[in-house]
């Protein structure tokens, strides 16, 4: 009888927290599916069944297709800039340095701190005429102007400079952490054999990092889906919807222009962007790891 | 000889590089903090404050004004204060007791279980922002900062459940085994020798949390009414309250009052931070 009760303990236990944890996770997620299925403006209205009309709206959106528009530019230039820049501070740390645990401290503590607050600091700096232009001009250079943020075409950069900022630290810890657990015995070896320092890095330490390489890009990727806080402390979004992204977008509609269906159906597509990456990557990790001892 | 030390030269000049444009916001928000306006006007982003001057700290914390609210940064701060502490306590508890089931208690089904446990770490929080609001509604905790405690500790459940699982996947199964010829029974166990062996990952995971948590911005603007927006919500509003002046200095003392927590804990705990960053980013 206790034996029975001891093996069923463990289920009851964990029993709650998971119910909540799938009814938050998924039983939101199909809500979210039904309401974008609705003719759901201020209120949430079930009743009124509109099939795909919200999704047909949502792509016939100029904005909408702006704000995809932007979301590609910043995920490939803040994912590829924050990889280039986090792998080779990485790199480069790598080689014995003196006070590198100062380095590092200076380079990750953007990463400890909201995207709201470092939105703030980078929209001073990034002011047309006191921040950085005026701080060329003070140094001699009369002729330089820096008006990105406020230039429709421009903004965007803005927010990718401020983005890698804020994560390319992160990406160096990770890459970091790779490269210490390399077995220096192959980097020997490989330098015996006469073999210089940039190819056997090519070479031999960049395919042993692949699955690290690729862990931070799945990160870093949707983390850049996801992205809203930096983008509503930077630029609000503007100026016009210049910096619009999905994540932005979504909370306009259903927050502030009451279209609460055609939100729903944007945060739809945002979640299929995301799985869509991450699944196939979830799956991998969970199968190739056995977690019986 | 000369050709390698003229490498190593240009070596730490490129780290020393990319450290001062790592640091150069924190630099450009702290002499900024201290300007007055004159000041502000007069001199550029890396130009030195010519004395300390707190005034625009003091007008920051108590004074500064979000649309008509003339309160300064204080009351939003105190908010997160009292939403952080709870949210972050009940999801590590919550997450510890999950991982133990999860690794050292396994059933038919749970490693399933786990798997779609997952995704809630990667899930655009958009997707439940509208549910959710209706849900916290029926609650009666809506723009309440216990309705942010409760979204929070639901959030964060797939996380810590995460790193506990991980952490306790390598406790030798063993030593529950012995115990449980012993006599021991699930919850001996579990206080008895697993909560003594999770100090490490118990500070990963408060840390963690308490620095996603006190960040967060998304579920504060959605889901915080008029008395319950955390420092994130007011530190955003201050800033974009239109006025005619713009007080860049009270704005920075805001953005470095709303920071300091994090900061702080990242100076003083900063290798269970990165632990925590790395454990997050890299697998299950």
């Amino acid at each position: 009888m206790k034996s029975s009760f001891e093996n069923t303990l463990p289920k009851l236990v964990i029993a709650p927290g998971f119910v909540l944890g799938f009814a938050f996770i998924y039983g939101l997620m199909v809500w979210n599916g039904v309401l974008s299925v609705t003719a759901s403006r201020m209120l949430p209205n079930y009743d009124e069944f509109v099939g795909l009309e919200q999704y047909v709206k949502l792509w016939e959106m100029d904005r909408w297709w702006l704000a995809l528009k932007n979301l590609g530019i910043f995920s490939v230039l803040y994912v590829g800039g924050a990889m280039l820049i986090g792998m080779a501070l990485a790199i480069l740390l790598d080689q014995k340095i003196r006070a590198e645990g100062w380095l590092r401290t200076i380079y990750l503590y953007p990463m400890a701190l909201s995207f709201i607050v470092t939105g703030t600091a980078w929209k001073w700096m990034l002011n047309p005429s006191l921040g950085l232009e005026k701080l060329m001009h003070d140094l001699g250079w009369a002729s330089f102007s820096f008006d990105w943020l406020v230039q429709g075409e421009t903004a965007i950069y803005c927010v990718v400079i401020a983005g890698i900022w804020q994560s390319a630290g992160f990406a160096m810890a990770l890459f970091l952490a790779g490269l210490r657990g390399i077995d220096d015995s192959i980097i020997k070896a490989a330098q015996i054999d006469g073999a210089s320092l940039p190819r056997i890095y090519w070479r031999i330490i960049l395919p042993i990092l692949r699955p690290v390489v690729f862990s931070t890009i799945m990160v870093l990727s949707h983390l850049s889906i996801k992205s809203f806080d930096l983008i509503m402390a930077l630029t609000g979004g503007g100026p016009g919807f210049a910096t619009d992204v999905p994540a932005t977008f979504m909370y306009v509609m259903s927050f502030t222009r009451g279209q609460i269906g055609l939100g729903a159906a944007s945060a739809t597509m945002m979640l299929a962007t995301v799985a869509a990456i991450v699944v196939p990557y979830l799956y991998s990790e969970l199968r190739s790891k056995p977690h019986d001892r | 000889m000369t050709a390698k030390s003229l490498l190593r030269g240009l070596l730490y000049a490129v780290l020393l590089l990319a450290a001062l444009f790592f640091l150069a916001p924190l630099y450009v928000m702290l002499v900024t903090a201290f300007k007055d306006a004159e000041e502000i006007r007069s001199g550029n982003l890396l130009s030195l404050p010519s004395a300390l001057n707190f005034d625009a700290w003091r007008a920051a914390w108590g004074s500064a004004c979000t649309g008509t609210d003339c309160r300064g940064l204080q009351p939003f701060f105190m908010n997160s204060v009292v939403m952080v502490f709870p949210a972050v306590l009940i999801s590590t508890l919550w997450g510890a007791v999950n991982g133990y089931v999860l690794s050292l208690w396994k059933f038919k089904g749970s490693d399933v279980l786990f798997g779609f446990m997952l995704f809630g770490v990667f899930m655009p929080f958009q997707v439940v922002l509208l549910p959710m609001s209706q849900v916290l509604g029926w609650l009666g905790i809506s723009s309440s900062i216990g309705g942010l405690i409760f979204v929070h500790c639901l959030a964060g459940l797939a996380g810590t459940t995460l790193f506990f699982r991980n952490y306790y996947a390598a406790v030798p199964k063993e030593l529950v085994n012995a115990a449980r010829i012993d006599g021991a029974g699930f919850w001996r166990i579990f206080f008895r020798i697993i909560v003594p062996l999770s100090t490490p990952i118990v500070m990963v995971t408060l840390i963690w949390q308490f620095t996603n948590i006190w960040n967060d911005f998304l579920f504060g603007v959605a889901f915080s009414g008029a008395d319950s927006k955390p420092v994130t919500v007011g530190l955003n509003n201050m800033v974009n309250t239109s006025s005619s002046v713009k007080s860049y200095n009270v704005d920075m003392a805001a953005a470095l009052i709303a920071g300091l927590p994090t900061m702080l804990i990242y100076v003083l705990a900063g290798q269970y931070f990165v632990k925590g960053l790395t454990a997050g980013a890299v697998k299950g």
